[in-house]
């Protein structure tokens, strides 16, 4: 194991650098004959952000998961401060002062923010841990990140994004020299994702060196300093960023030209015409306390409706309305043309609506079922148990949707935990699909997966509306929700406040719509 | 090899071999099967016998814990049931008649799926945690079946009663048949049908499952009816073993037995994926290890002691951690990957 010497040939030269606080050289984990990371390496300087790029399944967990302890490595070193050095345990990792977020949330809902912030390492006080004291140190990290969250609030409460806030000031309270960001951004919006940069630069200029997981590259070229870049678990390349354009990494990360996203050219002006007809869904003021104002809604045969709001506009609650996961207190549902009260998502699904949770982990795999019986549940779930799928139709429909969708590894019988977050998703989409709806609800279908993942969810879209079905979509992403709709439903604090035909609206414009609504209701309020 | 060594049922049917052997060490005749009256007899013939109300109970209990769930109140109504049905049979003018046996084992498993309608209802519509919502009928159960026998030991005299617990069919004991039928019918209806995969994928994942259209609620309560349904059987051949009704002592810690079956057979507490197999081999398991006690001649007063230290012992062989664990400090550090 020497040969390892030689550095990775993509490192820019003849720099002058300080040292760096870790080195990864040539490291190569196997998972049961299938090379995970094969002679990968990482070198992380003090005091700068580093992105670490590359689509789904590229290896960048694996990479992280190795320098942590998670994993143990085949073959290659860990060098730290120059030292070699491997960490045989997460708790080890975090001792040298290695700390890491992941993307879910890890903490423990039953507990207070103070108590998730400082677990494992309470302040005590003769044997017993010291609540108040657990409390004020608390209050100060947070305060240090300018986090408006109550140490004694039970964490359960919060939203998600908060969670993942305190998630992070839990691994800046430790004192932290490398500090490592997988995803955090997934699920928070543009004012909290400024807040956590604020966080991140000023840790950065005290010599915090920060690893940066992220698919939105805005992000990546608004924070990072440098970036690696890896691709089906080996390494592509190290840049810097000023040095590099998008387009550039976006090759880099999938290795061919990406045209896949500009074929995706809905034409919008021919929706006009199939509003001539009855709509297929359509909503008169419905709601539900504490969670949707009064909202009509209509939705024709083959059109794409593009739900734009901030997070916690209320975009989850009106679609979870319009399924039945949760029932609404008043208003009424017409699907075709009768009126119907939702009671259940089974109750949606024999009328052929379907939807796509926007947490695939808690509300959308199965983990331990395989890949083949997660794509079947919904369908299988209809037929009732009585009446199985015959096995030659299970094993066409599991393998057309494992072809159409691209989803990899290509085995119907691999364990769901086991993929990658777009294949699930993938898998989730194909699920519904199979139940062949009339209305699909996605929810963040793309949410923290690959460039290359998305841009097939937003074909498979596309194309389902070309074939007639109608489509509800919602992203966080607005270009995202501007390229794939006919018509722009926009919402902010829980109620519609515009809607419009997608036809030249550009991002900007509906920001605007969100920040002039703000605008209007203070200046009726004073 | 290593697929061999992977493989979930290696582990207790080891287990099961080497009591199995110990048995045979200690009374040499101990795998003799012979033929007496035209029926059969013999220890194994007896474990068989003896672990047939376990194995009944534990075919409810795996389903149930397949959903995240625990049944406690089994052995209570196992007692109900027995208590039920020889009340009834005691009480007919008819007392000794079949069609007399028949109404009453009617009733007592009808009042049986009664209680496993109420189990249901509690953690599937009120959402009450199982192991609180049947530790209700655990314990007002058998005071139920004390007030079904007027707190005595209710006997009976009924030859078809009789024959469910102590009766042969072609030779073999009627209560193996009637076991062995009811796992087989078990079996096949959960991996013949969709039943199974909708049970794993409510115990895995209830919310994603109930957003996937999945009627959880029905299918927890079903679970728990069936896990009622078979205790209630397993009652029934308790009291036709003695031809009485022991309120009392009739499937006491037969709901401990039934779990340490279901885990040892592999299948998780937190729910999810289940083994009726690997349940079988544990059932088989426990009734082994409680005919083994008193012939290797562990003294009565430590018999529990000693059968919680071999249960401890078989759940840490089928750790993984725990293998590894001792695995490592026996060679070299390298095997310790082989774990990750």
């Amino acid at each position: 194991m020497t040969q390892m010497e030689t550095q990775p040939a993509a490192i820019a030269p003849g720099r002058v650098e300080p040292h760096p606080v870790i080195e990864m050289r040539d490291i190569t984990i196997a998972f049961g004959g299938v090379r995970a990371l094969d002679g990968v390496g990482l070198r992380l300087f003090p005091g700068e952000v580093h992105a670490l790029m590359g689509e789904n399944g590229a290896g960048k967990s694996t990479l992280i998961k190795a320098l942590t302890g998670v994993y143990s490595i085949d073959s290659g070193s860990i060098l730290i401060d120059g030292e070699e050095h491997t960490f045989s345990t997460p708790a080890a990792a975090q001792g040298a002062g290695i700390s890491t977020v992941y993307q879910e949330v890890n903490l423990v809902p039953n507990l207070t923010v103070a108590e998730n912030m400082l677990l494992g390492r309470e302040p005590r006080k003769l044997g017993r841990i010291d609540v108040r004291a657990m409390n004020r140190r608390a209050q100060e990290t947070l305060d240090r990140l300018g986090l408006d969250i109550s140490p004694t609030s039970v964490l359960g409460e919060h939203p998600i994004a908060v969670q993942q806030l305190v998630a992070i000031a839990r691994a800046v309270d430790v004192e932290a020299r490398v500090l490592i960001l997988d995803e955090p951004t997934s699920s928070l919006d543009a004012d909290e994702v400024e807040k956590l940069f604020e966080v991140m630069r000023s840790l950065r200029d005290h010599g915090v060196a920060i690893v940066f997981v992220s698919h939105f590259l805005d992000q990546i070229y608004e924070i990072s300093d440098r970036m690696t870049i890896l691709r089906n678990g080996t390494l592509v390349g190290e840049r810097m960023v000023a040095e590099t354009t998008q387009l550039e990494l976006v090759k880099l990360m999938i290795g061919r030209e990406l045209e896949v996203l500009e074929r995706i050219d809905r034409e919008v002006a021919a929706t006009e015409a199939i509003k001539s007809g009855q709509p297929v869904m359509k909503a008169l003021g419905l709601s539900r306390k504490g969670a949707l104002q009064a909202v009509d809604l209509e939705l024709y045969e083959g059109e794409v409706i593009g739900l734009a709001g901030l997070l916690g506009s209320g975009r989850t609650e009106l679609a979870r309305l319009l399924f039945g996961a949760d029932t609404a207190d008043a208003g009424e549902l017409q699907v075709g043309s009768k009126t119907r009260r939702l009671r259940s998502p089974r109750h949606a699904i024999d009328r052929r609506i379907a939807f796509s949770s926007e947490n695939r982990r808690s509300e959308g795999v199965i983990e331990d079922l395989t890949v083949a019986d997660n794509m079947l549940l919904a369908l299988q779930a209809s037929r009732g148990w009585l009446r199985p799928i015959p096995r030659a139709e299970r094993s066409r429909l599991v393998s057309k949707y494992i072809e159409t969708l691209d989803i990899r590894p290509a085995n119907p019988q691999a364990l769901m935990r086991n993929l990658s977050g777009g294949n699930q998703q993938k898998v989730l989409l194909a699920r519904w699909l199979i139940t062949q709806p009339r209305i699909l609800i996605l929810d963040e279908p793309t949410r923290g997966i690959d460039i290359g993942a998305k841009a097939q969810i937003q074909q498979v879209v596309a194309d389902l509306a070309r074939d007639g079905m109608s489509v509800v979509f919602i992203s966080s992403e607005l270009e995202e929700v501007l390229r794939l709709s006919d018509r722009l439903v926009v919402m902010r604090d829980r109620r519609k406040i515009d809607e419009r035909p997608n036809q030249d609206v550009s991002v900007s414009d509906v920001l605007e719509i969100i920040a002039g609504s703000a605008r209007a209701e203070e200046a009726t309020r004073a | 090899m290593r697929k061999v060594l992977a493989h979930q049922l290696v582990w207790p049917t080891t287990a099961l071999a080497v009591l199995l052997l110990v048995n045979v060490i200690a009374t040499p005749t101990f795998f003799d099967i012979r033929m007496q009256d035209g029926h059969l007899y013999g220890s194994l013939i007896d474990i068989l016998r003896n672990g047939a109300p376990v194995l009944l109970v534990a075919l409810g209990m795996t389903l149930v814990i397949a959903t995240r769930g625990i049944d406690l109140s089994v052995g209570a109504v196992a007692a109900i049931s027995g208590a039920v049905a020889c009340v009834y049979i005691a009480g007919s003018p008819e007392q000794g008649a079949a069609s007399t046996a028949i109404v009453a084992c009617s009733i007592a498993l009808a009042v049986c799926v009664g209680l496993g309608l109420w189990n249901g209802f509690l953690v599937s519509v009120l959402g009450i945690q199982p192991i609180i919502a049947t530790l209700v009928l655990m314990t007002a159960g058998r005071g139920l079946a004390m007030l079904v026998t007027d707190g005595q030991i209710t006997t009976v005299n009924n030859d078809a009663f009789k024959r469910i617990g102590a009766g042969f069919v072609l030779t073999v004991p009627l209560s193996i048949v009637i076991a062995l039928g009811v796992f087989c019918l078990a079996a096949l209806v959960t991996r013949r049908t969709a039943l199974g995969m909708l049970i794993e994928s409510v115990g895995i994942n209830p919310e994603a499952s109930r957003l996937a259209g999945v009627r959880s609620r029905t299918i927890i309560w079903t679970v728990y009816v069936f896990g009622a349904f078979c205790a209630g059987v397993a009652g029934l051949m308790i009291a036709s073993n003695t031809s009485a009704a022991d309120a009392n002592s009739a499937g006491l810690w037969i709901e401990l037995d039934a779990i340490l079956a279901v885990v040892i057979g592999g299948t998780s507490l937190a729910g999810g994926r289940f083994s009726l197999s690997g349940m079988l081999v544990g059932a088989l398991f426990i009734t082994t290890l409680a005919t083994t006690i008193p012939t290797i001649g562990i003294p009565a007063e430590t018999n529990y002691l000693f059968k919680a230290v071999v249960v401890i012992v078989v759940c840490l062989i089928q750790s993984p951690k725990a293998r590894a664990a001792l695995w490592v400090r026996r060679t070299a550090p390298l095997a310790g990957r082989a774990t990750a």
